[in-house]
């Protein structure tokens, strides 16, 4: 890839060599699309694709027009030399297949599986979704299947939970306080013990003893399971840092977009990730012309005229393709030198394979 | 309808749909017609960092309220305040008032918080739910309005009391889970408000968020906002120089085009537009308040003002083919 080349040859590029792209920006800004767009433009070029989408609404199942998608990555059949899989993300059974590796026995994975705390925490914890998509990736991406696998992150505002959750779930599993309960005869640490003893009584008269009870008894049966966990969160950070996974940051140019956008962009800098690319969507097309004020004056002086209705159509449209390129230009420097590939706005909706081959050939500007 | 009638009945408004459709400048502009109308409001925030305080010059939104708009009896203005009220502050309130004082700080600074969360799932959605219950019996303000979170999670966010239930049968939490149950199937007192894109996908998740809305939380519906809706006006679709030709006037050299291109893009978008709001018509039955799509890159309060006029007028329409 050379810095001449043009944004969309840029991007060609990393979907030709990478072997790991996540998608992250705020909701609604197309993230769910692209991503399915880049897994096909991998397919078309040869290579073995799969995209992973953790998005409740099931938007990629629309775009690709597919029922429902399960934990197992489904084939999409398509007339291209390589292969496009999808798959959406189920955190609860991702969650029990995990359990069950790190487990010591099978007693051990069915006294954890069958913990209400447990069931808790795999389906409804903050932060799992994120956990379980960055555990999938490593699945993925370790078991030799794919070329090439994408990631459609959850459109939390904190998108980048995607990299701090397993390292924070780890830690939670290794919770000094439960630590402290679950080991009571661990000497020194017993008079601490009474203490948290006392601490989870409080707590349990708000929320009930039972509940408390139950998440002791999950520490209890998790025992000796946090180092494989603490493990498994190193190894998939060191797989979201090698050189060929690719971070891309999809936006609008919508302003309260491109501020959220400029913060990740911040937040992965500082996590010292580079972001590849950014993909701009729904980029309104600029008419050309004069100025809006200009064309304003003549829908003005022109009301009630099909003309005076097209000079306030290129005054509209005009006022709003200025102003987001205005938008744009502080987050390209921001990002800079990745490449910044725009879609403007299509005439269609995306939601089946033809009309996502037209988002292709925008993105890839074709 | 009167819109002070629409805003005040019931008093609490959930404003929720998928991100990226305008759910807080929806909320925003409630708002503010409230307070054109004489009446006070507060717009409920979940997080801090909330486009609302920034509209009005606050960058951050604290668990207190802020002041947005003052009162002006002179004008008849009422007052908009803010605030965010953010889960974890809501569970340490809590807490506090049920005895824990003493502990509430541990909890936060040895993670114990999230623990709790996590052996309750959905405690911080009910504490949140629980504390506007709380907002709408004191009825400190004629108008609250609760941006909730995305639409997959709207649902979740709403449901979150009958799950709880699952999990905890007696205390404090279990009477604060039943209070929020009944507040939200209450029509008299509070409604859920879908707002929308008048686009395909936009158009479906609201479909199915509404059906699942009723079945599941069985809260009230409101009239549903279609945001962003393109002009309609005739004569985008003739040619740029006929249409100069019939006003009797000239293009300057290459403005045709640009016409041409500019004319084409909405009266297309607009076309598009028209196939989803019949479809939201015939799908569900719902009234529809339309605003219209401002043509601008970035928000401001001359916007979020003329998007108020557009929807007192729609709400002023609401109710008239019934009586016609």
């Amino acid at each position: 890839m050379s810095p001449t080349d043009t944004p969309a040859r840029q991007l060609e590029d990393l979907v030709a060599t990478c072997h790991v792209i996540v998608c992250c920006g705020s909701g609604g800004v197309g993230k769910t699309t692209s991503a399915a767009v880049i897994a096909l433009e991998a397919a078309r070029i040869g290579r073995r694709a799969v995209v992973v989408t953790i998005d409740p609404a099931r938007r990629l199942a629309d775009a690709l027009g597919l029922a429902g998608l399960t934990n197992k990555p489904a084939v999409i059949a398509g007339d291209w030399p390589g292969e496009m899989w999808a798959m959406m993300l189920d955190t609860e059974s991702t969650f029990n297949e995990l359990v069950a590796r790190y487990a010591g026995s099978t007693e051990q994975a069915d006294k954890i599986l069958d913990n209400r705390f447990y069931r808790n925490i795999a389906s409804a914890m903050s932060g799992t979704q994120e956990y379980m998509a960055s555990e999938k990736l490593y699945e993925l991406a370790t078991n030799g299947a794919f070329d090439l696998i994408v990631v459609d992150t959850p459109p939390t505002r904190n998108a980048l939970d995607f990299l701090e959750a397993p390292n924070r779930l780890a830690r939670f599993l290794d919770h000094r306080l439960y630590r402290l309960v679950t080991a009571p005869t661990r000497g020194l640490v017993k008079a601490v013990n009474v203490a948290a003893q006392r601490f989870f009584r409080s707590v349990g008269k708000v929320v009930g003893g039972e509940v408390i009870a139950d998440a002791i008894a999950f520490f209890a049966a998790f025992d000796g399971m946090e180092e494989g966990f603490k493990e498994r969160a190193q190894q998939v950070d060191r797989l979201l840092r090698e050189d060929d996974t690719a971070f891309l940051l999809i936006a609008s140019p919508h302003a309260d977009t491109v501020v959220e956008t400029a913060y990740f962009a911040e937040r992965l800098s500082e996590l010292s990730i580079t972001v590849r690319a950014l993909v701009v969507n729904r980029v309104h097309p600029d008419p050309g012309g004069g100025t809006p004020e200009e064309a304003a004056a003549r829908a003005v002086s022109l009301a009630g005229t099909p003309l005076g209705a097209q000079y306030a159509a290129l005054a509209g449209l005009r006022e709003i393709a200025l102003g987001e390129a205005a938008h744009l230009v502080a987050l390209e420097e921001q990002v800079a030198p990745a490449p910044v590939c725009r879609v403007p706005y299509l005439a269609v909706e995306v939601h089946d394979l033809v009309t996502l081959e037209l988002f292709a050939d925008a993105l890839f500007e074709r | 309808m009167e819109p002070a009638q629409f805003l005040t009945a019931p008093r609490v408004t959930i404003v929720a749909g998928k991100g990226g459709v305008g759910k807080t400048t929806v909320a925003i502009a409630l708002g503010v017609a409230a307070t054109r109308v004489g009446l006070s409001a507060l717009i409920v925030e979940l997080e801090a960092a909330s486009a609302v305080g920034q509209l009005f010059g606050v960058s951050e939104l604290g668990y207190e309220p802020s002041e947005l708009i003052s009162p002006d009896p002179v004008l008849g203005r009422g007052s908009l305040h803010a605030r965010a009220l953010t889960p974890d502050d809501a569970l340490v309130e809590y807490l506090e008032d049920h005895g824990l004082k003493r502990i509430s700080n541990r909890l936060v600074t040895t993670g114990a918080l999230d623990m709790i969360a996590t052996a309750t799932p959905g405690i911080k959605d009910v504490l949140i739910l629980g504390k506007v219950n709380q907002l709408e019996k004191s009825a400190e303000y004629d108008v609250i309005i609760l941006d909730s979170p995305a639409a997959g999670h709207a649902i979740a966010f709403l449901r979150s009391a009958t799950g709880l239930l699952d999990a905890v049968r007696v205390g404090p939490i279990e009477t604060q889970a039943r209070a929020v149950i009944e507040f939200l199937s209450d029509p008299a007192r509070c409604e859920v408000m879908l707002v929308t894109l008048p686009e395909e996908t936009p158009v479906n998740e609201l479909v199915e968020t509404a059906f699942s809305l009723e079945d599941l939380v069985g809260v009230a519906l409101s009239p549903i906002v279609v945001n962003g809706c393109y002009p309609t006006t005739p004569g985008l679709d003739v040619e740029p120089e006929a249409a100069a030709r019939e006003s009797g006037t000239s293009l300057r050299p290459g403005e045709g085009d640009a016409l041409r291109r500019a004319a084409t893009f909405i009266h297309e978008r607009a076309e598009l537009q028209k196939v989803q709001l019949l479809r939201l018509d015939h799908e569900l039955p719902l009234p529809q308040l339309r605003l219209p799509f401002r043509f601008t890159a970035d928000l401001e309060r001359t916007d979020i003002e003329e998007l108020v006029d557009a929807l007192i007028a729609q709400i002023q329409l609401l109710g008239e083919d019934e009586s016609a």
